[in-house]
């Protein structure tokens, strides 16, 4: 009994020694920062992000370098998907909502009824990419006409020569986001328009798995953001659509000057006013994300909005503080 | 006259046993060594995946969008912070419960009704317990997406699992030392506290820490109650935000930028090396306390 007593004593100060170094180390840390920035105007206190994972990696640069700017603010940024990021904003939960789509009209209501009013902020722009495996040499364009026929469920097995004579007579294999994302949200609304996604898709919330499917299989198709394209140009072969104007390959120039429609989608973060008005930090941090946003988005692989409309918001912005 | 063995029906029977019995050695062996291999092959990747990125900068560093800066701080003293409610927590219901049942609850109804449930819990999946704690600690209790919220949550996931390990381990001790601490003239608290538990304890902590080792993998709930994934400070009381390890695992793995499975590989190390590390006490205190009987 007594070992007992002694070892668990040892283990129990064993941990709570581990804690105090470990939270020891925090605060040294946040004094040194302190020292630093001392310059710059000081602001405390925490904002709250959550919404959309495709949002997400341009927001954990903004909330990193800001945080190296204001040591006293406490950013955190969640990832619960845009409509996740919607259901606890819309009650007031959060600062900020992340989103790869527009707020729907039922999101309106919510936040309506929770007494939550909101600002959009676009902060970048995406270019769903519709992909294709290396070795697939027949695709060099598909229309949104040929891009809906594919991906439509008709209860027949889809073969390449069905979409356009001439293709092989092979099934086509279909890799998509699941339906939680809102990357499928954008698809079915601009190509599918409400009709049902292929039953034989192999559906995937993590895109590395899209992005092995279509690179595993010569009959493969698929689609997802831009950055995972960009990060796997030498596995993949983008498809260029024609979306009524001639064909168009997603690039950073075509997405930006809206040339690659309609698969260029804004991103957006959605800032709720309350916030704006009563807390700085939330008005410094938007600020901050309006003006260094295109940076960001380019470094993780979005492409950045022209600067009117950074500019544009930030008038919007400053008009509710 | 006829013998009782017949030595000729056995000696021709002999052969097709022995390779019966070579046939279910080997199938059982590999049965074994399958596991073992999808092991190594799990290791060998992820450790050559993780070298050259795990150092200790890794450790000291936040998350940030640059994989070369990438660390698990946060995570890892997330985590922690994370242990320090789970624990005492669920194994003072879960022991407490364990006891209640196996020792003063009489067999009847309500009590086999609580058993059933138990066994029941045990069952549901991890996501169900993340809308319960959503529901219950986040907005009801208005805990917010703290380390307490989340710590309650993880609590009552891992419970039941506790409370039937410890139910065993309470019904292995020989009930001979019961009654010979009755017959000394013991109270039975004095019974559950002095011989019940010091015999248990072996199999209670086993259990728990297996349980514990759960806690501190598991994803599902946390993602439901809403945790956040990019933090770049450490909680300084029980009610701060914080983050856990898997889930900056997971937010690494599904990045397009290849750098990130390296990182997402050395988080998965450090993960591994604290559950080993858990896993061991077990193994350490099991040791020690089983040389007593």
């Amino acid at each position: 009994m007594k070992n007992f007593k002694f070892l668990a004593l040892s283990a129990m100060m064993g941990s709570v020694l581990a804690f105090a170094t470990a939270c020891g180390n925090n605060a040294e840390d946040t004094n040194e920062n302190k020292d630093k920035n001392q310059a710059a105007e000081q602001l405390e206190g925490e904002v709250k992000m959550d919404g959309s994972s495709t949002v997400f990696p341009i927001m954990e640069a903004a909330a990193e370098e800001y945080m190296a700017e204001q040591p006293g603010v406490k950013v955190s940024v969640g990832q619960s998907g845009t409509g996740g990021g919607f259901e606890k904003f819309t009650k007031g939960e959060t600062d900020f909502s992340n989103a790869s789509r527009p707020i729907k009209d039922e999101e309106k209501q919510a936040a309506a009824s929770g007494g939550i009013e909101f600002q959009e902020l676009q902060i970048a722009y995406d270019g769903l990419s519709v992909v294709v495996n290396k070795e697939n040499d027949w695709v060099d364009h598909l229309t949104i006409d040929e891009l809906k026929k594919m991906w439509i469920e008709d209860g027949k097995v889809k073969k390449w020569s069905d979409i356009r004579p001439g293709w092989p007579d092979e099934e086509i294999k279909f890799f998509s986001p699941g339906h939680d994302s809102g990357t499928f949200d954008y698809f079915d609304e601009v190509i599918l328009d409400g009709a049902e996604l292929v039953k034989n898709a192999q559906l995937s919330e993590d895109d590395n798995v899209l992005v092995q499917g279509v690179a595993g299989d010569k009959n493969a198709i698929g689609y997802f953001g831009y950055a995972y394209y960009l990060e796997n140009k030498d596995k993949l072969k983008v498809v260029p659509i024609d979306g009524g104007n001639g064909p168009v390959e997603p690039t950073n120039e075509t997405i930006q000057s809206g040339e690659y429609t309609p698969l260029s989608r804004p991103l957006f973060t959605y800032v709720n006013t309350k916030s704006l008005k009563e807390k700085p930090q939330v008005y410094d941090y938007a600020k901050f994300i309006l003006e260094n946003a295109g940076d960001f988005a380019e470094e993780v692989g979005y492409v950045r909005l022209p600067q009117e409309k950074y500019d544009e918001q930030l008038k919007t912005l400053e008009g509710l503080k | 006259m006829k013998k009782l063995i017949d030595q000729e029906k056995v000696i021709k029977n002999m052969a097709g046993r022995l390779v019966k019995n070579n046939f279910f050695k080997f199938l059982f062996f590999l049965a074994t060594v399958f596991g073992l291999i999808v092991l190594v092959v799990l290791l060998y990747r992820i450790f050559t995946q993780a070298i050259g990125w795990l150092d200790i900068d890794f450790l000291q560093n936040f998350a940030s969008r640059r994989p070369e800066e990438a660390g698990i701080k946060a995570a890892l003293i997330g985590s922690l912070w994370l242990m320090v409610i789970v624990a005492p927590l669920s194994l003072i219901l879960g022991v407490g419960t364990a006891i209640y049942l196996e020792e003063y609850a009489k067999k009847n109804r309500f009590t086999d009704f609580i058993q059933t449930n138990i066994s029941n819990l045990a069952g549901v999946p991890s996501i169900v317990f993340g809308l319960l704690g959503l529901t219950v600690f986040v907005r009801g209790m208005e805990l917010g997406r703290s380390v307490m919220a989340a710590g309650l949550t993880m609590s009552l996931l891992v419970l039941p699992v506790i409370v039937v390990a410890a139910q065993e381990a309470i019904r292995a001790v020989p009930n001979q030392l019961r009654e010979a601490s009755y017959g000394m003239g013991a109270t039975k608290w004095q019974t559950i506290y002095r011989v019940v538990l010091p015999a248990a304890i072996p199999g209670i902590l086993t259990g728990s820490i297996l349980a514990l080792s759960r806690a501190i993998g598991e994803t599902a709930p946390l993602v439901v109650i809403g945790i956040p994934t990019f933090i770049a400070y450490l909680p300084k009381s029980i009610f701060d935000t914080f983050t856990v390890m898997p889930m900056q695992i997971y937010n690494w793995t599904g990045r397009p930028q290849e750098e990130f499975q390296h990182v997402a590989a050395a988080g998965i190390v450090v993960l591994l090396f604290v559950l080993i590390l858990m896993n061991s006490i077990a193994v350490f205190i099991r040791n020690k306390f089983q040389k007593r009987f």
